[in-house]
Protein backbone atom coordinates (compact mmCIF):
# COMPACT_ATOMS: atom_id res chain seq x y z
CA UNK A 1 0.00 0.00 0.00
CA UNK A 2 1.98 3.17 -1.28
CA UNK A 3 -0.04 6.05 -0.96
CA UNK A 4 2.46 8.32 -0.38
CA UNK A 5 3.70 10.29 -3.39
CA UNK A 6 6.61 12.99 -3.46
CA UNK A 7 8.44 14.93 -5.89
CA UNK A 8 10.02 18.03 -6.67
CA UNK A 9 9.02 20.48 -9.20
CA UNK A 10 11.07 22.94 -10.85
CA UNK A 11 14.07 24.30 -8.53
CA UNK A 12 12.11 25.39 -5.46
CA UNK A 13 9.06 22.99 -4.90
CA UNK A 14 8.45 19.61 -3.55
CA UNK A 15 4.68 18.04 -3.41
CA UNK A 16 3.41 15.44 -1.41
CA UNK A 17 0.62 13.62 -1.87
CA UNK A 18 -1.60 11.14 0.09
CA UNK A 19 -4.94 9.55 0.08
CA UNK A 20 -6.96 9.11 3.42
CA UNK A 21 -10.10 7.12 3.78
CA UNK A 22 -11.65 10.19 5.83
CA UNK A 23 -13.47 12.57 4.46
CA UNK A 24 -11.63 16.60 4.04
CA UNK A 25 -13.27 17.98 7.13
CA UNK A 26 -11.34 15.00 9.16
CA UNK A 27 -8.34 15.42 7.85
CA UNK A 28 -8.26 19.00 7.76
CA UNK A 29 -9.28 18.76 11.36
CA UNK A 30 -6.69 16.35 12.52
CA UNK A 31 -4.07 19.47 10.46
CA UNK A 32 -5.49 21.79 13.06
CA UNK A 33 -6.03 20.83 16.15
CA UNK A 34 -3.16 20.02 18.59
CA UNK A 35 -4.88 17.31 20.59
CA UNK A 36 -5.21 15.34 17.29
CA UNK A 37 -1.65 16.73 15.73
CA UNK A 38 0.12 15.37 18.99
CA UNK A 39 -1.39 11.87 18.29
CA UNK A 40 0.37 11.68 14.90
CA UNK A 41 3.03 14.53 13.74
CA UNK A 42 5.46 12.77 15.45
CA UNK A 43 7.86 11.42 13.27
CA UNK A 44 10.51 7.99 13.76
CA UNK A 45 9.20 5.76 16.62
CA UNK A 46 9.87 7.25 20.38
CA UNK A 47 9.23 10.94 19.64
CA UNK A 48 6.60 12.84 21.06
CA UNK A 49 5.73 16.12 20.78
CA UNK A 50 5.19 17.83 24.01
CA UNK A 51 4.23 20.94 22.25
CA UNK A 52 1.85 21.49 19.92
CA UNK A 53 0.38 25.27 19.49
CA UNK A 54 -1.19 26.10 16.49
CA UNK A 55 -3.56 29.01 16.32
CA UNK A 56 -5.47 28.06 13.39
CA UNK A 57 -6.69 31.64 12.04
CA UNK A 58 -4.88 34.10 9.67
CA UNK A 59 -1.59 35.64 11.49
CA UNK A 60 -2.07 32.55 13.83
CA UNK A 61 1.19 31.00 15.41
CA UNK A 62 2.23 27.42 14.92
CA UNK A 63 4.70 26.40 17.67
CA UNK A 64 5.73 22.15 17.58
CA UNK A 65 8.80 20.73 19.51
CA UNK A 66 9.94 17.17 19.41
CA UNK A 67 11.95 15.35 21.86
CA UNK A 68 13.04 11.92 21.95
CA UNK A 69 12.81 11.61 25.26
CA UNK A 70 16.72 10.91 25.23
CA UNK A 71 18.23 14.55 25.47
CA UNK A 72 17.09 15.13 21.55
CA UNK A 73 14.91 17.21 20.55
CA UNK A 74 14.00 20.25 18.17
CA UNK A 75 11.01 22.62 17.29
CA UNK A 76 9.67 24.44 14.45
CA UNK A 77 7.82 27.90 14.52
CA UNK A 78 5.58 28.98 11.68
CA UNK A 79 2.23 31.27 10.93
CA UNK A 80 -0.95 31.12 8.94
CA UNK A 81 -1.42 32.84 6.15
CA UNK A 82 -4.80 31.46 4.59
CA UNK A 83 -7.15 29.28 6.01
CA UNK A 84 -10.32 27.71 3.76
CA UNK A 85 -12.21 25.37 6.20
CA UNK A 86 -11.79 21.99 5.19
CA UNK A 87 -9.86 22.40 1.82
CA UNK A 88 -7.18 24.84 1.84
CA UNK A 89 -4.23 25.37 4.39
CA UNK A 90 -1.25 28.38 3.73
CA UNK A 91 1.22 28.89 6.31
CA UNK A 92 4.85 29.36 6.49
CA UNK A 93 7.24 27.32 8.49
CA UNK A 94 11.09 27.17 9.56
CA UNK A 95 12.72 24.33 11.59
CA UNK A 96 15.28 25.49 14.58
CA UNK A 97 17.96 23.48 14.58
CA UNK A 98 18.77 25.70 17.02
CA UNK A 99 19.50 28.65 13.99
CA UNK A 100 16.20 29.01 12.07
CA UNK A 101 16.33 27.60 8.54
CA UNK A 102 15.23 29.68 5.72
CA UNK A 103 10.97 29.87 5.90
CA UNK A 104 9.29 27.06 4.18
CA UNK A 105 5.99 28.02 2.20
CA UNK A 106 3.29 25.53 2.08
CA UNK A 107 0.59 25.16 0.57
CA UNK A 108 -1.83 21.96 1.56
CA UNK A 109 -5.27 21.36 -0.25
CA UNK A 110 -8.10 18.80 1.01
CA UNK A 111 -9.88 17.23 -2.08
CA UNK A 112 -13.07 15.27 -1.94
CA UNK A 113 -11.77 11.96 -3.17
CA UNK A 114 -14.85 9.40 -3.48
CA UNK A 115 -15.63 9.07 -0.02
CA UNK A 116 -12.25 9.86 0.96
CA UNK A 117 -9.60 12.92 0.53
CA UNK A 118 -7.03 13.57 -1.20
CA UNK A 119 -4.01 15.66 0.51
CA UNK A 120 -1.70 17.82 -1.45
CA UNK A 121 1.08 19.54 -0.20
CA UNK A 122 2.88 22.17 -2.00
CA UNK A 123 6.00 23.17 -0.43
CA UNK A 124 7.92 26.09 -2.05
CA UNK A 125 11.71 27.06 -0.85
CA UNK A 126 13.11 30.17 -1.41
CA UNK A 127 15.80 28.80 -3.94
CA UNK A 128 17.60 25.38 -5.44
CA UNK A 129 19.91 25.50 -2.82
CA UNK A 130 17.42 25.78 0.08
CA UNK A 131 15.45 23.13 -0.65
CA UNK A 132 18.84 21.01 -0.98
CA UNK A 133 19.43 21.82 2.41
CA UNK A 134 15.94 21.09 3.03
CA UNK A 135 16.17 17.44 1.92
CA UNK A 136 19.60 17.31 3.85
CA UNK A 137 18.63 17.93 7.24
CA UNK A 138 14.80 17.88 7.00
CA UNK A 139 12.84 16.23 9.12
CA UNK A 140 9.84 18.53 11.03
CA UNK A 141 8.44 15.57 12.28
CA UNK A 142 9.21 13.69 9.25
CA UNK A 143 7.09 16.12 7.09
CA UNK A 144 10.59 17.87 5.31
CA UNK A 145 11.03 14.49 4.36
CA UNK A 146 12.78 13.88 1.02
CA UNK A 147 14.44 11.29 -1.00
CA UNK A 148 13.37 12.58 -3.88
CA UNK A 149 16.60 13.45 -5.22
CA UNK A 150 17.70 10.07 -5.29
CA UNK A 151 14.70 8.12 -6.20
CA UNK A 152 14.41 10.51 -9.20
CA UNK A 153 18.27 10.14 -10.05
CA UNK A 154 18.47 6.59 -9.71
CA UNK A 155 15.04 4.98 -10.23
CA UNK A 156 14.19 6.90 -12.93
CA UNK A 157 17.54 7.34 -14.67
CA UNK A 158 19.36 4.21 -14.44
CA UNK A 159 17.10 2.54 -16.62
CA UNK A 160 20.19 -0.71 -16.90
CA UNK A 161 19.25 -1.31 -13.36
CA UNK A 162 22.40 -0.96 -11.21
CA UNK A 163 21.88 -2.15 -7.88
CA UNK A 164 21.54 1.42 -6.52
CA UNK A 165 18.07 2.19 -6.18
CA UNK A 166 17.35 -1.18 -4.52
CA UNK A 167 19.60 -0.91 -1.27
CA UNK A 168 16.79 1.90 0.72
CA UNK A 169 15.99 -1.12 3.16
CA UNK A 170 19.24 -2.71 4.01
CA UNK B 1 21.15 9.58 12.58
CA UNK B 2 24.51 8.56 11.72
CA UNK B 3 25.05 9.07 8.25
CA UNK B 4 27.77 10.71 6.24
CA UNK B 5 29.39 13.70 7.29
CA UNK B 6 29.13 14.84 3.57
CA UNK B 7 25.12 14.73 3.57
CA UNK B 8 24.75 18.68 3.02
CA UNK B 9 27.43 18.56 0.48
CA UNK B 10 25.63 15.71 -0.92
CA UNK B 11 22.45 17.22 -1.26
CA UNK B 12 23.73 20.44 -2.30
CA UNK B 13 25.97 18.65 -5.31
CA UNK B 14 22.49 17.77 -6.47
CA UNK B 15 20.73 21.04 -6.48
CA UNK B 16 22.40 21.74 -9.52
CA UNK B 17 20.52 20.09 -12.49
CA UNK B 18 24.04 19.27 -14.69
CA UNK B 19 25.44 17.19 -11.72
CA UNK B 20 21.94 15.31 -11.51
CA UNK B 21 22.15 14.34 -15.31
CA UNK B 22 26.14 13.21 -14.92
CA UNK B 23 25.67 11.00 -11.89
CA UNK B 24 22.60 9.33 -13.75
CA UNK B 25 25.17 8.79 -16.93
CA UNK B 26 27.41 7.36 -13.99
CA UNK B 27 24.68 5.14 -12.77
CA UNK B 28 24.93 3.32 -16.07
CA UNK B 29 28.17 2.79 -15.63
CA UNK B 30 31.92 4.21 -15.71
CA UNK B 31 33.54 7.33 -18.18
CA UNK B 32 35.76 9.77 -18.89
CA UNK B 33 35.13 13.33 -18.55
CA UNK B 34 35.37 13.70 -22.57
CA UNK B 35 32.42 11.44 -22.63
CA UNK B 36 30.43 12.68 -19.89
CA UNK B 37 31.05 16.16 -21.78
CA UNK B 38 29.16 14.81 -24.85
CA UNK B 39 25.74 15.18 -24.26
CA UNK B 40 26.11 18.94 -22.77
CA UNK B 41 26.61 22.03 -24.65
CA UNK B 42 29.60 22.59 -21.97
CA UNK B 43 32.99 22.95 -21.81
CA UNK B 44 35.00 20.48 -20.51
CA UNK B 45 36.44 22.57 -17.85
CA UNK B 46 32.83 22.99 -16.72
CA UNK B 47 32.32 19.41 -16.46
CA UNK B 48 35.65 19.02 -14.31
CA UNK B 49 34.09 21.54 -12.09
CA UNK B 50 31.25 19.91 -12.02
CA UNK B 51 32.78 16.41 -11.39
CA UNK B 52 35.06 18.24 -8.33
CA UNK B 53 31.68 19.09 -6.88
CA UNK B 54 30.62 16.19 -6.36
CA UNK B 55 33.67 13.97 -5.78
CA UNK B 56 34.12 17.14 -2.98
CA UNK B 57 30.44 15.35 -1.49
CA UNK B 58 31.75 11.82 -1.94
CA UNK B 59 29.18 11.16 -4.54
CA UNK B 60 32.02 10.34 -7.78
CA UNK B 61 35.25 9.04 -7.73
CA UNK B 62 37.85 8.38 -10.11
CA UNK B 63 40.58 6.53 -10.94
CA UNK B 64 43.54 6.24 -13.05
CA UNK B 65 44.00 4.76 -16.12
CA UNK B 66 46.85 5.38 -18.03
CA UNK B 67 45.86 9.39 -18.98
CA UNK B 68 42.69 8.84 -18.31
CA UNK B 69 40.77 9.56 -15.05
CA UNK B 70 37.46 7.35 -15.81
CA UNK B 71 34.50 8.41 -12.78
CA UNK B 72 31.85 6.48 -11.80
CA UNK B 73 29.94 6.53 -8.94
CA UNK B 74 30.84 6.34 -5.34
CA UNK B 75 28.87 3.65 -3.82
CA UNK B 76 29.34 4.55 -0.19
CA UNK B 77 28.19 8.40 -0.69
CA UNK B 78 24.79 7.51 -2.29
CA UNK B 79 24.25 4.26 0.04
CA UNK B 80 24.27 6.88 2.74
CA UNK B 81 21.90 9.38 0.81
CA UNK B 82 19.79 7.16 0.15
CA UNK B 83 19.64 5.54 4.06
CA UNK B 84 19.26 8.65 4.54
CA UNK B 85 16.44 9.73 2.27
CA UNK B 86 14.92 5.94 3.39
CA UNK B 87 14.57 7.11 7.08
CA UNK B 88 13.11 9.86 6.56
CA UNK B 89 10.06 8.96 4.25
CA UNK B 90 9.58 6.23 6.65
CA UNK B 91 8.93 8.77 9.19
CA UNK B 92 6.77 10.74 6.67
CA UNK B 93 4.78 7.44 6.15
CA UNK B 94 4.69 6.46 9.84
CA UNK B 95 3.06 9.99 10.49
CA UNK B 96 0.24 9.21 7.97
CA UNK B 97 -0.26 5.75 8.61
CA UNK B 98 -0.93 7.26 12.60
CA UNK B 99 -3.13 10.32 10.99
CA UNK B 100 -5.08 6.61 9.01
CA UNK B 101 -5.59 5.94 12.65
CA UNK B 102 -6.54 9.10 14.56
CA UNK B 103 -9.36 9.74 11.38
CA UNK B 104 -11.18 6.53 11.84
CA UNK B 105 -11.45 6.96 15.68
CA UNK B 106 -13.16 10.47 15.05
CA UNK B 107 -16.31 10.58 15.31
CA UNK B 108 -18.90 12.54 12.81
CA UNK B 109 -19.82 15.85 13.82
CA UNK B 110 -23.22 16.53 14.85
CA UNK B 111 -25.58 18.06 12.18
CA UNK B 112 -25.49 21.54 11.72
CA UNK B 113 -22.57 21.90 14.19
CA UNK B 114 -19.70 22.98 11.94
CA UNK B 115 -16.64 23.69 13.98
Amino acid sequence: MSKLTLKTEGDTHVVVTRRFAAPPEFVYRAHTDPKLLQKWLLGPDGWTMPVCINEARPGGKIRYEWTNGKGGGFHITGEYLELEPHSRIVHVERMHLPDPTPDNHVETRFDADGSGTLMTIRMTLSDAQTRAAMLATGMEGGMEASYVRLEELIYNSSSHGTQLGKQAHS
Amino acid sequence: MDTSPNLDAAFSALADPTRRAILARLAQGEATVMELTAPFEMTQPAISQHLKVLEEAGLVVRRVQGTKRPRRLAKGGIEAMDQWLAMLRNALERNYDRLDEVLASMEKPKKGEKR
